[in-house]
This record gives structure tokens, sequence and C-alpha cells, in this order.
């Protein structure tokens, strides 16, 4: 039992960062129907902000997780304007195949600038175990977790409740109607753009802390599960992201802890597909009717 | 439209037509130009997962090669980044066989140089591995015979592995291990099969066997599934990348024992990942250690010191005598003829600064294993370990 509650703890904290990656990847799709396969990789640069933040300006944790936001928030709407807008009345193919080279463009770049090798992420604060009846928690473990729940909530706070929120959800039913409503359709799309990378740079600060490992290919693999995290609770749905990231942590934990850890990939990539079979809206998504 | 597309296709042909004479320009070429200057192939891993392997041995190389111009010799070298890639390196290992070189030192790792040596072989062009560890790695996998112009310099995974379990077994007084490899290695899989074996052979159990993903990050749940179980080592067959991340999540989960590993463990990145306080009773196979350094192994330092202002480790070392085990091999055949540099080789009495070998039957050298132990991540001894293997 002590091992079964000390694998979930494992597996939530390693859910909270495909969590907070697949909240980009879903208020992205929500809005232009877009799989941005860079956003991984904004993931990684998030990381080396906060690499450099913390290792050439000597800041702390907090300051650091703030600027790599910002800073991510800053490519992310960049990319937004100079890759994807152009493409915005093109086939979806098109924005998918330069997303993937936005991608591509991100990795290589930084192992030109930052060498392509491993660098240790500094240790930005003393990391304590607590022992809590035969569990082990770190300190670590706990921001994360935090930081994670903290972000989530300010997100739905800020979809639900604000005017930036509800011009989102507008845009995302009908762009066209949104914006003879008024709504500025493409300041909305860079405002998501924004959140969701500034998200995922949350997300690769909190990764350097953790694992102290980060390097230019880092984005690649997380990437890929948080997108089907985001596919497993529903694309486009926000909740769902959330829910998917914890789940595919913990199922990839337990299947390392009970059973071989040659087989954690594999297990992910088998709900994909069976998700894509059995209920493609997924976990969260209504089977919404063709409009024609 | 019509005449960019044109004036495009053109380009391209002018493009195509150039580098088709610049390839033939090259494999004219001859090792030893009018001027007398001799070619070495540098092929490393520059970039990619295993870099530092391959940018240390790579200022190793170097090393050498300039110490032997400033003896009077007349080297300069063709340096290949194979970005720690097998499929870059058989185009690499093409074109140096174009390139006309006397010989090539390196890649690094098991697998890239691997995927070289059939085609240096049938170009005659004799290869020195610094670093290729891996269980018959010279021998040709189809026929099974020895590759003539290939050669190694360090000692084989098998002996490594087998040194390290002859070393928990006699020295650390251990009975139970726990092995946790990198699945996506040869070199690793060599390590496990060999330590396995000779583990058992001397009385000791093997709790349990598990792996990762060269690149994964997070090893808790399987370190915590490990911790439930009655072991008395854990064994790390791996690369420092991954090895560093798993002694830090296990020191931080409270696995106190033994570590031991191989000689991938030998990197400054290992210590950066762990953190040095988590490096105690860390232990690892090497073939090069300072810990009570020769005068050759001394003044190798010293030198290596005044030109890149860094210690010397393990790989700059062995590609440093690999270099100049070619440059003497060239020497003493007094050409660059393929077949006198590799017949050189072969009858080569070498004495290094990674100890005096000659090769046996199958190219590799014979040596002993250095068994290093890790206080607050620096080296504080180091044994001799021959397993007694059949």
């Amino acid at each position: 039992m002590t091992q079964f509650l000390q694998q979930m703890i494992n597996g939530l904290s390693l859910g909270s960062i495909y969590a907070l990656v697949a909240l980009g990847y879903t208020m992205v799709y929500g809005i232009i129907k877009l799989i941005n396969f860079a956003h991984g990789d904004i993931y990684m640069l998030g990381a080396y902000i906060g690499f450099i933040v913390t290792t050439k300006l000597g800041l702390g944790f907090v300051p650091a997780l703030v600027i790599s936001m910002a800073g991510c928030a800053l490519i992310g709407v960049t990319i937004e304007r100079i890759a994807y807008k152009p493409l915005r009345h093109a086939t979806r193919i098109t924005a998918l195949i330069t997303a993937i080279g936005v991608s591509y463009f991100l990795e290589a770049g930084t192992q030109r600038v930052m060498g392509a090798g491993v660098q240790t992420f500094p240790n930005v604060f003393e990391n304590k175990t607590i022992i809590l009846g035969g569990l082990r928690i770190s300190t670590q473990q706990i921001v994360i977790f935090a930081v994670t729940i903290v972000l989530m909530l300010l997100l739905q706070f800020l979809v639900t409740k604000t005017k930036v929120g509800r011009a989102m959800r507008a845009v995302s039913v009908d762009a066209d109607a949104a914006r003879l409503m008024g709504v500025n359709v493409d300041a909305t799309i860079s405002m998501t753009f924004a959140i969701g990378s500034a998200l995922a740079g949350a997300a690769g600060v909190l990764v350097g802390l953790y694992y102290n490992s980060i390097n230019p290919l880092m984005g690649m693999l997380p990437g890929i599960k948080a997108f089907i995290a985001a596919v497993f609770g529903g694309i486009g749905i926000i909740p769902g992201a959330m829910l998917g990231g914890f789940f595919i942590g913990i199922v990839e934990t337990m299947v390392a802890g009970y059973g071989s850890s040659l087989w954690k990939d594999a297990v992910v990539y088998l709900i994909l597909i069976l998700i894509l079979i059995i209920k493609p809206a997924g976990l969260l998504g209504k089977n919404t009717k063709e409009k024609v | 439209m019509k005449t960019m597309k044109k004036v495009f296709m053109t380009a391209l042909a002018v493009m195509m037509a150039a580098s088709m004479t610049a390839c033939g320009d090259s494999s004219s070429d001859s090792s030893s130009a009018s001027d007398g200057t001799i070619k070495i192939g540098l092929h490393y891993e520059l970039t990619g997962s295993v870099a530092d392997y391959g940018n240390a041995e790579l200022k190793g190389s170097e090393l050498a090669i300039k110490q032997a111009n400033e003896a009077g010799g007349n080297y300069t070298t063709v340096v290949y980044d194979n970005k720690s890639d097998t499929t870059e390196s058989v185009t690499l290992a093409a074109q140096l066989a174009s390139d006309g070189v006397a010989g090539v030192v390196g890649p690094a790792t098991s697998g890239t140089s691997a995927a070289t040596y059939q085609i240096m072989n049938d170009s005659k062009v004799t290869v020195i591995s610094p670093s290729a560890t891996a269980i018959n790695q010279t021998l040709n996998p189809t026929s099974g015979k020895v590759y003539d112009y290939v050669f190694r310099i360090c000692f084989e995974d098998s002996y490594q592995g087998a040194a390290m379990a002859q070393y928990a077994v006699d020295t650390l007084n251990k009975g139970k291990v726990v092995i946790y490899a990198d699945t996506s290695s040869d070199y690793a899989k060599g390590l496990t099969d060999a330590f396995s074996a000779q583990f058992k052979k001397l009385g000791g159990t093997v709790v349990a066997t598990d792996y990762y993903n060269s690149g994964d990050t997070d090893f808790n749940s399987v370190l915590t599934k490990f911790k439930e179980l009655d072991f008395d080592v854990l064994y790390i067959p791996g690369y420092y990348n991954e090895a560093g991340l798993i002694i830090k999540q296990a020191r931080e989960m409270g696995i106190d024992c033994e570590i031991i590993g191989p000689d991938g463990f030998d990197s400054e990145t290992l210590i950066d990942l762990a953190g040095a306080s988590n490096l105690n009773k860390v232990y690892y196979t090497t073939a090069y250690t300072t810990v009570g350094a020769s005068d050759a192994l001394q003044a190798f330092i010293d030198a290596y010191k005044a030109e890149y202002n860094e210690e010397p480790g393990m790989f700059a070392a062995l590609a440093y005598d690999s270099t100049n085990l070619l440059i003497e091999a060239i020497e003493k055949a007094g050409s660059t003829d393929p077949e006198a540099v590799k017949t050189a080789v072969e009858n080569i009495e070498f004495d290094g600064v990674t100890g005096s070998f000659s090769f046996d039957e199958t190219h590799t050298p014979i040596k002993s294993v250095l068994v290093v132990t890790l206080v607050d991540g620096v080296q504080g001894d180091a044994v001799a370990v021959s397993p007694d293997v059949d």
C-alpha cells in the first residue's frame, strides 16, 4: 500500500508536467483547430530561460518561473504571428506541417546557441524530503504540484470569469460570428498562444528543477505525451487536458512501477489508439453532429 | 514564375555537377600528398547524446597530433562530427575513405563505431577505436572473422562487467544485486550479460533487472519498486546522462547501498547531475585514472592542462593513446601504404598513458581493469582487478 501511494505521488508529479503542457495544446486547438507541434519545444525553451535566469543572473525560483513564463508567452505570440497567422485560411495540413517545421527550427536553434549536450539546472532551493508514514515526499514534488494547481485555477478563472476568457470561448465556437460581435479575433488568438506558452514555460522550469537535467530535445517526448493527454481528455477542453495529464503521468508510473519500464511508453501510445477508436472526442468530449 | 523555376533548375544542375567534380577530386587525393603531409581522420561524436566523449577524445587526439608535429612530423587532420548517430557515421565513414586518410581514430562509442567498420575495412583504412568496448566489436558479425583493418585500445564490455562483478563480490562483499540497465545500447547489454554471469558464478543472486531508455529523466517509479526489494548493491550499466539522474533520485529516495557502474560514469556531467554529496559509496570500472599516475601519464596530464586548461578524463587519454599508436605505426611502416600501416599496428608493442599493451588475435588489447571509488564525487582510490573469466 505504501508503495502504491508512493507511486501515486511520483505519478502526480510527472502528470503535473504533462497537464501543464497539455493545456497549451488544447487551448490552441480549441481556438484555431491547429495541433501546435512546436508546443513541446516552447516547454524546452522555458527550461532554458529558467536555466539562464538562475545561472547567469543568479535569481531564485519565483523570478525564474515568472520570467520564463513571460518569455515563453512572448515567443509563443511571435511564432503565431510569423508562422501561423499568414496560414490562417490555408488548409489545416499546411499549418500542421509549418508547426513541425517550427518545432525543428527551435530544437536545432537551441542546439546551435546553447550546445547540444545536457545542461544541469542549478538547485535553486534546498530540497528536503518529508517522511510521512513511510511515504517520502520531496519539497520539489510539493512545489510542482502546488504550482500546477494554482496555475490551473488561475486559468479556469481567466477562461470562465473574465472578458478575455469570454472572447476566447466565443472565437473557439465561431470566429466569424465573434468578429461580427466586435471581438478582436487576432488579439484573442495571440492571447491564447501567450497563455498556453506561458504554462509550457512554467512546466519547463518545474522540470528543470525536478530532474535538474535539460537538453534541446527534451520537449519531443513530453510534447507527444502531453498531446496524448490532451486527446485523452478531449482536445479543446481545458479540464480534459488536466485530467488527461494526470492520468497519463499516473499510468506511466504504474506501468514502470508494477510492470516493466520498457512498456511504459508503449502503454501510453496504446491508450491513444484506444481512445481514438472508442471515443474519438476524448473522455470529456461530446460527440457533435457535423454541421452541413 | 516559369523563368524563376528555370533559373532554379539551372542553378541546381550546376551545383550538382560541381559537387560531383568535387567528389572526384577528393577520391583521387592520396594520403601522402606531394608535400609529404599525412592526413589522419578524426571521426567523433561532437554533438548529440554522447558529445562529452567525442569532444574529450577530439582534444586528446589533437594534442597527440600537435605533439607529433612539434617533434618533426607532418600531420594534418580531417575532423568529422557524426552527431552521435549511427546513420551519420556510415555516411562519414564513406567520406573518410574517399578523403584518402592514412588512418582513422574514432568514433567514441560502440554503436557508431560498428557502423563504420565494414566500410573502413573494405576501403583498407586502418581504424583505431579508442573506446568501442562492445563484445566482439572488432569481428565481422556475419563471418565472425576479425576485421583486418579494425583495432581498439580498450578492453571489451564483458571483461569490464566481469571485473565489476568480481570486485562487488570479493572486495565489497555483496551477494544481492539489482541491475538497472540502459536498454538502448549494445554497450549496456554486453555489460549486463557479463556482469550477471560472473556475479552468479561467484555465488551472488541477481534480485531484479529492469531497463530504462536513453533520454529518460524520471526513474522514480522503478526506483520506488526497487526500494521494496532486498538487495545490497545497485549496478547501473549505462552512460552518465541517465546514471547521474538515477543516482540522484535513488539517494533522495533513501537507497543508501553501494552503487556500481561501468566507464560510462566517467564524466564531469555525472557529478553535476547527481550532485557531489550523492556520490559516496559509488564505484566504477575504468581504463584510466589519475590516482597514482605514472610519469608518462603525468606528462600527458600536464600537457593537456597547458593546452586546454582542464583535467583530461579517460576518453581524452584513450584517444591520445590511439592517435599516438597510429602515428607510431605509420612511422614504423615508413609509408602510408594501407597494408604496411595495418601490419605495423598488428605487431606494435605500445607504451601509452593508459598502460602498455599489444593486440591479441581479435585486435583487442590485453589490459587490466581499474575500479575507482568516488568520495563526494572525487576519485578517492583505484585498484586493478583482473576477473577470472573462462
